[in-house]
């Protein structure tokens, strides 16, 4: 009983982690049509900010208290930053050659972990977490890791902010309905690339918040961190619809699931097929996705 | 600026080429500052790309004068901006979102208050269903929604694509009714195969053919020609199929 409590809350936990990388994917993927292979290097980018600042490079901020806090904030404002810059200066200028977009963002996607292994270095760095997020507490007889939970804590304060800003906002009236029909909204006078760039900075945030909490779950950061959970992030994408963030939170918790419990009672690494399996059965029994809003 | 007898909107050398294909060859059109210009043509004739065209949906060449300025490089939201309500051929209406949530993405922050008195009063039943998904609605409430939203916003141009395209008759009279209250007070150019509706609602028209400018002129005189109305259109302008607007 207690292992099938630590499988789950820790599969829970990574499943928050690709609930993280995936809900801007989605939102980004469903409302403009931009496959973004960029998106695990501002996952990079956050890790290594909040890294960078909790080591002590920051005033202000350090590796406990209010001091970690700031490190993740600047971590996730650094990856917002990187998703502005990288919308309006490479993302922007090629909406009409679509092509050429996924090879620019292929390009970064490369690129961001070279220049972070060019600064500092291809090895894994320790990841200066508070104490307190670095014990275990006792779960139904089972003893899980805390920083799963500050995981959790973590998607499900995103999920409801995204849902608050899709369900009562007018720029999220605006990303909904561009994800249905992009050209009437602006047949309606809307500016839609103001959404876009508003969606590319949400998209970062989150990435970058996930790659900072990251840094807590692997307790290491590494230039290609980013890189290797983008590809599960594209599975939560695909299984939970484009542009659905519903979708993706059910999808990246049964990503998530599946790979923890396949991991365990199969062979290590065999939860990384399981789930590519989990995609194919998916795929074939409901074709639509989970939500039905496969593109 | 434009003046009583300048046309409001005016088309010249319209040419839009899609996947290597043309598909307008140079359409001319006028739009009068007042009542309603019918845009006419067989099937794929170009009415519904011309429509896209002149609103920057499509890329396109020549010269899309509105309101006495050149629009054609303006981004389709800024010409938009400038005063023209669209309901397209396919209603354009957003499924996943509410009736009241269709209409409020239709809203202009910073350009006047949406006249929702003028919306329910017209569609009464869009205020009672503001709550309900959009894509649950029949086809003539769809409808209603897209011209409901070109009517929020006090526009100077109303472009309605085919509005009546498989509605049933009591719907069409409906939507007639409301085309021509809504003309009264601002001009519209209205994409239609219904030539009963033409008939009834349209002062002055444009025939398109393969892409081009085929004719132009008083809609009552090419309906009153059926040699002219068969040649054009490839019907008689009192075929029964075309008459459903006149209940």
């Amino acid at each position: 009983m207690s292992t099938v409590v630590l499988l789950a809350v820790t599969g829970l936990g990574l499943g928050a982690l690709y609930f993280l990388v995936a809900s801007g994917l989605s939102l980004i993927f469903g409302l403009m049509d931009v496959l973004n292979f960029a998106h695990g290097a501002l996952l990079s980018i956050g890790a290594y900010g909040s890294w960078w600042a909790a080591s002590g490079h920051l005033p202000g901020a350090g590796s406990s208290g209010a001091g970690f806090v700031l490190a993740v904030a600047f971590g996730t404002a650094v990856g917002t930053l990187a998703a502005v810059v990288l919308e309006l200066a490479l993302i922007r200028p090629l909406y009409d050659r679509p092509r050429e977009q996924v090879l620019a963002t292929v390009g970064v996607g490369l690129a961001v972990p070279a220049l972070l292994s060019a600064i500092w270095g291809a090895d894994a760095r320790p990841f200066p977490g508070p104490h307190a997020l670095s014990g275990t507490f006792g779960l139904l007889g089972a003893r899980i890791p805390v920083n799963r939970l500050v995981l959790l804590a973590a998607a499900l304060l995103v999920l409801a902010a995204l849902r608050l800003f899709l369900g009562r906002t007018r720029h999220g009236l605006v990303v909904r309905a561009g994800v249905e029909d992009r050209a009437m909204v602006t047949a309606l006078g809307v500016d839609v690339r103001r959404a876009f760039t508003l969606v590319f900075a949400i998209g970062g945030a989150a990435a970058a918040l996930g790659g900072a909490l990251g840094g807590l779950y692997y307790g290491s950061v590494d230039p290609g961190q980013g890189t290797s959970l983008l590809i599960f992030a594209f599975v939560v994408v695909v299984m939970g619809g484009m542009g659905s963030v519903a979708g993706a939170a059910l999808a990246a918790a049964g990503v998530g699931l599946v790979q923890q419990f396949a991991n365990y009672y199969t062979a290590s690494g065999l939860g990384d097929l399981a789930v590519v399996v989990l995609l194919a059965a998916l795929l074939l029994l409901r074709p639509s996705g989970l939500t039905g809003r496969l593109a | 600026m434009t003046t009583a007898s300048e046309p409001l909107l005016s088309v010249r050398g319209l040419r839009v080429v899609l996947g290597g294909r043309h598909i307008l060859h140079g359409v001319d059109l006028d739009v009068a500052p007042a009542g309603v210009t019918a845009l006419l043509g067989r099937n794929g004739a170009g009415k519904t790309t011309t429509v896209r065209g002149v609103l920057g949906l499509v890329p396109r060449t020549g010269s899309v004068r509105f309101a006495g300025t050149e629009t054609v490089r303006l981004a389709t939201h800024d010409l938009v901006r400038r005063g023209i309500g669209y309901a397209p051929e396919d209603r354009g209406v957003f499924a996943g979102l509410t009736v009241a949530e269709n209409l409020r993405l239709a809203e202009r922050p910073g350009a006047g208050t949406p006249d929702y008195p003028l919306v329910h009063e017209l569609f009464p039943e869009l205020k009672a269903r503001a709550r309900q998904s959009a894509g649950t609605l029949s086809g003539g409430q769809q409808q209603m929604v897209a011209i409901a939203r070109t009517l929020l916003n006090g526009n100077r141009l109303i472009i309605a694509d085919e509005p009546t395209k498989g509605l049933a008759p009591r719907v069409v009279t409906e939507v007639a009714l409301v085309l021509e209250r809504a003309a009264r007070a601002v001009p519209v150019l209205l994409v239609e195969q219904n030539l009963a509706l033409v008939r009834r609602l349209a002062d002055s028209c444009v025939v398109l053919a393969d892409g081009r400018t085929a004719h132009r002129g008083p809609a009552a005189d090419l309906l009153a020609d059926t040699g002219a109305t068969r040649r054009l259109l490839g019907v008689g302008s009192n075929s029964p199929a075309h008459e459903e607007a006149d209940a």
